[in-house]
């Protein structure tokens, strides 16, 4: 096979590995059929967080900061022992965010009007490189103390989330403006064209209703910075910041696979240098570098001359004007026990503030089957699966409602959407168990069993139409999901401005049946804030976040 | 400077500034509408009226096809109401995440076989929508009625945003609001509630079920619920009322959710009078028409008849 023919095979590897991510995400929905005749769990049909789960830095960070490996994430050897033989294969060939900066690259600009010496010393290697892996270390350091900050920029979750709450919302705002757009103008054959293109598109790319998420816009920004760093330099991403990509690198400390330069046909003609992808100098007379490498095979691709060669066991002819290539990461043993410390430190920095454990924001409503606060911030790689899964658009990432540290953890926002009480779809997809698969028995509860709580209503009675405003208004009650209802009304008497005696219904609220899926905020008739809103207390996941001691003493035994 | 480029360069200076001026001046204090075209409805769906036929008709049959059959029959049956090529909608309460048997959502095997029905009778296109509460993708199928429709070969339309047209419902209160588009551009509707307990209104039959066809910020309405409801049976009008009475939500309405708060009681209502229909199922609430405000405000503003056993009422098996 000639090196051509494998450098095709590289780039459709990357092309099909994109798909398959992008594909997840968009699956990553309900859109699933189920048996009617009784209450029945609803599964969805494709394992749409697996991506996550090869993932070797979420495994090993999940791993450091609570002691398992969860589920899926054994796959993720799948990547990492091939890595420890043939190096950053995963890089070049499989990431979808590495494919995705690797186009942007290649997209002609200024850049490339400075062909010559401009291009190739921008890809010789380059000491900010080593930035990856300070943020690994720093953020494995983190995890080690039970804070897991690796979904920041895990390139993964990066682009998981990115594309879930930012890009596929994004592509519905803009074509629901189209839509609108082009039906202005009155013509019909011009909107009949636009509806059915926008139809088709809704049929492959939007989900059933227009989501917005909280956070978009940070979410948003970063990811433009990210794809823009690109004309900057090439796949900035993967060689300065990417924290995966630091630790594949780590991996590949004795690979048996790599680069083999043959001085003697050389023309110093530096095209090598020119194509390569991870700045690693494939180039003769500097020192290749098997961890900066992507294995893309660009060099060995352009080389015109065969000097350069991958192979096992590569054997290199070496001269004092063509150094040998290094394993080595270039990163000192002080450098890295500093990250470690300074990750550790971040533990402490994070905990001493008030957030977490006295000034908890009491509208921190996590998903139902969430684990305990600490045990979720260990847990929680910011993916976004659980926000885009959501059917009602009810979940969203934090901005800073759990403080930096949570930041892009899952929040539920009952204005916007609430839990449905019998769905369970949010700790199916969850690749971490930082939201626990329940069981649709474990969510709702019997006779026997509590139902899973996230909170617990109150009643603004400034706001409320009965209680403020002598206006009759029942929508609470009328939406609130439990058997018997956790909304009461009663029948009782006020007056208004003119003294006339109102006779009306008033809600209360029963804390011990209250479940806080938020129905109620969700359908308050109070157009901006709700008469009626949820805050964390009495979530099932807390034995000290309650208020009827009665409960509180059961969860203490239990 | 010469005299061609002072002449060119003033030309164009003026050019630019005449084109700046005018344009502030054109679009100086324009109205613009901020909404698009309002939607009014284009077809009465009612069928004339016929002194020898009943208006209102019940049947009692443990098996609800039957008891739909026998009751549709004594009002005058299908044909009387949908003709061929005309474009139908039903619409049941598929408002909840509930099961048939939780009876919060009309029973999909009534909805099945209306669906069948029309088409029967030859028409064009059979849709069954309603906009749910909960989310619809659970709520349609939860409730069965997606599957039953779609057997019998109705088109069943989970709503989206984009189906909402603003239409001029010409009600004392509720005048240009959201509506589902199936319900305005249609030939005929065919209301088919299920009769539940509600806390505000006491009950939730036919006439509570048009607040399905609304969007937007339809909780709103509660603050006036009865004129809210009135102005809709005004605006809707509908060609036939099938009230599913097979199960009745006694308690916890209307949502329920534990079988305690369901009777079986096996009976389907149709009728002509929207009002009539909603008087009669009432009853299995343990109430009386003219104490339900809507009910009565119905009455008075000429909708129909509370007293429907003046207006040829039935009773078969």
């Amino acid at each position: 096979m000639s090196i051509k023919t494998v450098r095709n095979l590289r780039r459709c590897s990357q092309i099909v590995f994109f798909l398959i991510f992008c594909w997840l995400i968009l699956k990553t929905n309900f859109e699933v059929g189920f048996t009617p005749t009784d209450i029945t769990e609803i599964k969805l049909p494709y394992p749409v967080s697996i991506a996550l789960q090869f993932d070797p830095l979420v495994a090993l960070a999940t791993l450091l900061a609570n002691g398992t490996l969860y589920k899926g994430l054994l796959w993720s050897l799948v990547v990492l022992i091939p890595t420890i033989f043939l190096g950053r294969f995963f890089c070049g060939w499989v990431c979808p965010l590495g494919t995705l900066n690797h186009w942007i690259s290649e997209i002609p600009s200024e850049r490339f009007r400075h062909k010559g010496t401009r291009k190739m010393e921008s890809n010789r290697y380059k000491k900010y490189q080593r930035i990856k892996y300070y943020i690994l270390f720093v953020f494995l350091g983190a995890a080690l103390v039970g804070t897991l900050q690796i979904g920041l920029l895990d390139p993964l979750s990066f682009l998981a989330r990115s594309i879930g709450t930012a890009v596929l919302p994004m592509i519905h705002a803009a074509a629901w403006g189209l839509l609108d757009w082009t039906k202005g103008f009155g013509i019909s054959p011009v909107s009949t064209a636009a509806q059915s293109i926008y139809d088709l598109a809704s049929q492959i790319l939007l989900p059933y209703r227009k989501v917005h998420f909280h956070a978009v816009l940070t979410i948003g920004v970063l990811f433009i910075i990210v794809l823009i760093l690109n004309r900057i330099f090439t796949r900035f991403w993967c060689r300065a910041i990417c924290p995966l990509g630091a630790m594949l690198g780590i991996f590949s400390r004795f690979a048996i696979f790599g680069l083999e330069k043959d001085e003697s046909t050389c023309d110093h003609c530096n095209q090598c240098l020119l194509s390569c992808q991870g700045a690693d100098n494939p180039d003769i007379g500097f020192r290749w570098r098997q961890s900066e490498c992507h294995l893309c095979l660009n060099c060995q691709a352009a080389c015109p001359n065969n000097s350069l060669k991958f192979k096992f066991f590569p054997n290199q002819k070496v001269s004092k004007t063509n150094p040998p290539g290094t394993p080595k990461v270039d990163v000192s043993r002080r450098k890295v026990i500093a990250s470690v410390v300074g990750g550790v430190a971040l533990y402490p920095l994070f905990r001493s503030g008030d957030i977490f454990e006295v000034n908890a924001n009491p509208r921190l409503i996590r998903p139902p089957g969430a684990v305990p606060e600490d045990d979720f911030l260990a847990r929680c790689i910011r993916c976004g699966q659980c926000m885009r899964v959501c059917p009602n658009n009810a979940l969203h990432p934090t901005l800073l409602e759990s403080g930096l540290e949570g930041v892009w953890t899952p929040i539920l926002i009952p204005r916007i959407g609430y839990c449905e009480p019998t769905c369970t779809l949010c700790g199916q997809v969850c690749p971490t168990d930082a939201i626990t698969e329940l069981t649709l028995k474990e969510k709702v509860g019997n006779a026997q069993t509590q139902p899973i709580r996230i909170g617990t209503a109150f009643i603004d009675r400034g706001r409320c139409l009965p209680w403020a405003m002598a206006t009759p208004c029942i929508v609470c009650e009328e939406w609130c999901p439990t058997s018997p209802k956790t909304i009461y009304l009663r029948e009782e008497v006020t007056y208004n401005r003119h003294g006339d005696k109102v006779t009306l219904k008033r809600p209360y609220i029963d804390p011990d049946l209250c479940i806080g899926c938020g129905a109620c905020e969700y359908a308050c008739p109070v157009a901006d804030e709700a008469a009626i809103y949820v805050t964390s207390v009495g979530e099932s996941r807390s034995p000290d976040n309650q208020i009827l001691l009665q409960r509180k003493v059961r969860n203490k035994t239990s | 400077m010469n005299r061609r480029d002072f002449l060119k360069k003033t030309a164009k200076a003026l050019a630019l500034a005449s084109v700046t001026g005018g344009t502030g001046l054109l679009f100086h204090n324009r109205k613009i509408s901020r909404y698009g075209a309002i939607a009014t409805k284009a077809n009465d769906f009612e069928v004339a009226a016929s002194v020898s036929i009943p208006r209102i008709a019940l049947a009692r049959n443990p098996d609800p096809l039957t008891a739909l059959n026998r009751a549709l029959d004594a009002v005058g049956g299908i044909k009387r109401f949908i003709h061929p090529g005309e474009r139908v909608t039903i619409k049941p309460n598929i408002g909840w995440d509930r099961t048939p048997a939780q009876a919060a959502n009309t029973n999909p095997i009534l909805v099945g076989e209306m669906v069948r029905l029309c088409l029967d009778a030859g028409a064009a296109e059979v849709i069954v929508t309603d906009v749910s509460c909960n989310d619809p993708r659970r709520c349609f199928i939860r409730s069965g009625i997606r599957q039953e429709a779609e057997k019998a070969g109705g088109h069943v339309i989970l709503p989206v945003q984009e189906d909402f047209v603003r239409t001029n419902l010409d009600g004392e209160l509720v005048n240009i609001w959201s509506v589902l588009k199936y319900f305005v551009f249609t030939d005929r509707f065919i209301n088919m509630p299920i009769v539940k307990q509600h806390s505000l209104t006491t009950c939730t039959i036919g006439l509570k079920n048009l607040y399905g066809i609304l969007g937007g910020q339809r909780h709103q309405l509660h603050q006036q619920v009865d004129q809210s409801i009135v102005d809709l049976a005004a605006f809707c009008r509908p060609t036939l009322t099938v009230v599913d009475a097979t199960r009745v939500l006694l308690h916890s309405g209307p949502q329920g959710g534990s079988l305690n708060d369901v009777a079986i009681e096996n009976s389907v209502i149709c009728a002509t009078d929207q009002v009539a229909a909603d008087s009669r199922a009432v009853e299995f609430l343990g109430l009386n028409a003219g104490e339900v405000g809507h009910i009565a405000l119905a009455e008075k503003s000429g909708l129909g008849k509370i007293d429907y056993r003046s207006i040829g009422y039935k009773e078969v098996v």
